[in-house]
């Protein structure tokens, strides 16, 4: 019963804040349902058991890849009504795609719901009572080993790449030197003098 | 799962990795002024990663689940890569001096070990996984690599150029490789050669097509040739030495693995896909250069050209095939690495790079050493006879033979000989035109004596070689079969 609750709870959120993402008209508010969104599909996942997904979107999706797409909105000089100028326009192919949308939908349920997809060998067979962060840690950190650390080169390379291709020392930049600053004592720094009244202070 | 047995079959990867993260480090505190200290280390380590070959890395079977192969290919072809890679290192320092004037930066050996780490996984994958790991890791790492000279406008198109098509054909290879991964199950080799051993349905040839156009872009062979041109002529020229030399290796050896172990009981359905291919390569890779005045696009277009003839010893899809090929990339790395070493004496007075064809007018008359080291890399690369380039031609073609593909070896054959018209066409213009403004006197007795060391290989003295070479290669290419 409370399963079937938090489900209808989840999926009406994801699907109202689904809507309002593509509807609402100022692109912050959208990325605001988007997250909203994404929480929501997390729940949905932690209730068919998927508990990895459900963080990664938490983690990936709403920690990493919304907050961009804010930056991005937020550094981009939209028009709102200019975006909706072409609307009437371009209708008929948004409604043709949302057809074949709709159509692959009902075809893969249709397939799914005449039997699974078979694999013809399981690799590694999931164990029984094993929760899937756990069965997905075992793999990766043994089995996959060789190649996860390979991934994390591959990562690595990116980084050296990035910073090869766009680092360059640039002249006549003042860098923070926190030591020396610490180091700076009063005396050095500031010096007392007695300016006679009338000829004011020389610096 | 006995991690010490698994590592020791890994160890030349761990010795590359380990070691360009070390030499990074050093990188990072040391500075500029590491960089002579960094690539001599960068060398030193790829010749540990060699020696390590020797151990359980050549021989001691599946390592990790069957993930990665420690096998005799795989080790003959990271003895063949791994001393490319120290050659392209070792090149590099006088280039930059001269060319942009500051010292080269430190990245370029480490970026250069890591790519080796990436071929070497290449080259040992028995798994999707690890296959697609290695690749990337050995791309990723290119494409820095092509526009290191981030100023050069040239470096820099040359790099993006290469990233945005070898994006494109990551992802033609991971369709195919999700096709096939799909359709057969597993993405273990063993295991997809199964599911292509049983009934075959559909997805499993798709699958099969987009992987081999997947890897035919990574070794440039036509019809996915087109970055190869403009990267070699952007790319810095040790980098483009570089390009030309272990990267291709290591795909070729990815193909041949993925070709015989993977998909071994469809030799069938790819033979024709490496067929067109070959002769697709041979064809353009000859017409295409005759046009070119830059000698490091001719270069580019000739790589492609002997691209097609190794794979004409793949086409045979028998281990006398498979070790054709083996031997093909030896002699086509030596000579690959000799012409670059030679492309990059060509400088003007100033020291800057000179790449014009044009340049080499007369140099016999000023520069004989020079010239008579490019004469036979160019007569080699054609295949005229008395030189070692002729017997890599004539073992693929005598594997073709054997394997039945007549028309096939025929049609590379006639192939070749319009080939050697552009090789001939650059030592017409060293030996009988009207000398051209001297070259900037070469300084670097490192690179001369590599010159003569890869010339004395492909000189009529690789003939001694021959029956080493040839054992050593069969006894690779069956741990294949």
């Amino acid at each position: 019963m409370i399963q079937a609750l938090a489900f209808y709870l989840f999926a009406i959120v994801v699907i109202g804040s689904g809507a309002m993402t593509i509807s609402s008209r100022n692109p912050v508010h959208s990325v605001m349902w988007l997250i909203l969104a994404f929480f929501n599909a997390a729940g949905l996942m932690v209730l068919v058991g998927a508990e990895f997904i459900a963080m990664l979107l938490v983690i990936v999706y709403v920690g990493a890849v919304a907050v961009l797409f804010l930056f991005v909105v937020m550094m981009l000089d939209i028009e709102v009504a200019q975006m909706r100028a072409g609307f009437a326009r371009y209708l008929p192919l948004g409604l043709a795609l949302a057809v074949g949308l709709a159509a692959e939908i009902i075809i893969a349920v249709g397939a799914w719901s005449a039997g699974g997809v078979k694999l013809s060998q399981r690799i590694a067979p999931i164990e029984g009572n094993v929760p899937n962060i756990q069965a997905i840690g075992n793999l990766l950190y043994t089995r996959y080993l060789f190649v996860f650390e390979g991934a994390g080169f591959v990562l690595l390379v990116a980084m050296i790449g990035a910073i090869v291709l766009t680092h360059r020392q640039r002249g006549g930049v003042r860098g923070q030197n926190i030591s020396r600053q610490n180091a700076r004592r009063p005396q050095d720094a500031t010096r007392n003098v007695q300016p006679p009244v009338g000829e004011g202070v020389q610096l | 799962m006995d991690y010490a047995a698994n590592l020791a079959m890994t160890l030349p990867e761990v010795i590359l990795g380990v070691g360009a993260i070390v030499l990074m480090l050093v990188a990072a505190w040391g500075g500029q002024g590491s960089t002579r200290a960094i690539s001599w280390a960068a060398v030193a380590i790829l010749a540990g990663a060699c020696v390590a070959v020797a151990g359980p890395a050549s021989g001691g079977g599946m390592a990790f689940d069957g993930l990665y192969r420690a096998d005799a290919f795989a080790g003959f072809a990271k003895l063949l890569m791994f001393p490319a890679a120290a050659i392209a290192i070792l090149m590099a320092p006088g280039f930059f001096q001269r060319t942009s004037g500051d010292d080269l930066r430190p990245e370029y050996p480490v970026l250069i070990l890591l790519s080796a780490a990436g071929m070497g996984i290449m080259v040992s994958a028995a798994d999707l996984l690890t296959l697609y790991v290695g690749l990337e890791l050995q791309s990723l790492a290119a494409y820095v690599l092509a526009s290191f000279m981030r100023r050069d406008t040239r470096s820099a198109e040359a790099g993006l150029k290469y990233f945005v098509l070898g994006a494109l054909a990551s992802g033609i290879l991971l369709y195919g490789i999700s096709l096939v991964y799909g359709f057969a199950g597993t993405t273990l080799f063993d295991g997809i050669a199964q599911a292509y051993a049983g009934p075959r349905s559909l997805g499993l040839l798709f699958g099969l097509v987009f992987v081999f156009a997947g890897l035919a872009f990574k070794i440039s062979a036509v019809p996915f040739h087109m970055w190869t041109p403009d990267v070699y002529e952007g790319a810095p020229t040790p980098v483009t030495a570089f390009f030309a030399s272990a990267p291709k290796v290591a795909a070729m050896g990815l193909a041949v693995r993925v070709a015989v172990e993977a998909m071994g009981p469809a030799t069938d359905q790819w033979r024709q896909i490496v067929i067109f291919a070959a002769l697709a390569s041979i064809i353009l890779g000859a017409v295409a250069a005759v046009g070119q005045t830059n000698i490091k696009r001719l270069l580019a277009y000739s790589s492609i050209n002997n691209v097609g003839f190794a794979l004409i010893g793949l086409a045979a899809g028998t281990p006398t095939g498979v070790s054709a090929v083996l031997v093909y990339l030896t002699i086509y790395v030596v000579m690959t690495l000799g012409s670059f070493l030679v492309v990059l004496q060509m400088r003007d007075a100033d020291g800057q790079p000179v790449e014009s064809i044009a340049a080499l007018s007369g140099l016999s008359r000023t520069r004989p050493g020079l010239a008579f080291a490019l004469m036979m890399f160019m007569l080699s690369l054609a295949g005229i006879p008395p030189l070692f380039g002729f017997y890599a031609k004539f073992a693929v073609f005598d594997a073709a033979i054997a394997a039945g593909l007549f028309p096939l070896a025929v049609i590379g054959y006639v192939a070749s000989v319009i080939g050697a018209y552009y090789y001939l066409r650059v030592v017409k213009t060293m030996y009988f035109d009207e000398p051209a403004p001297a070259f900037g006197a070469g300084d670097s007795k490192l690179e001369g004596g590599l010159i003569v060391v890869t010339a004395a290989f492909i000189s009529p003295l690789g003939y001694l070689l021959i029956a080493p070479l040839s054992a050593w290669t069969m006894a690779a290419a069956q741990a294949l079969f």
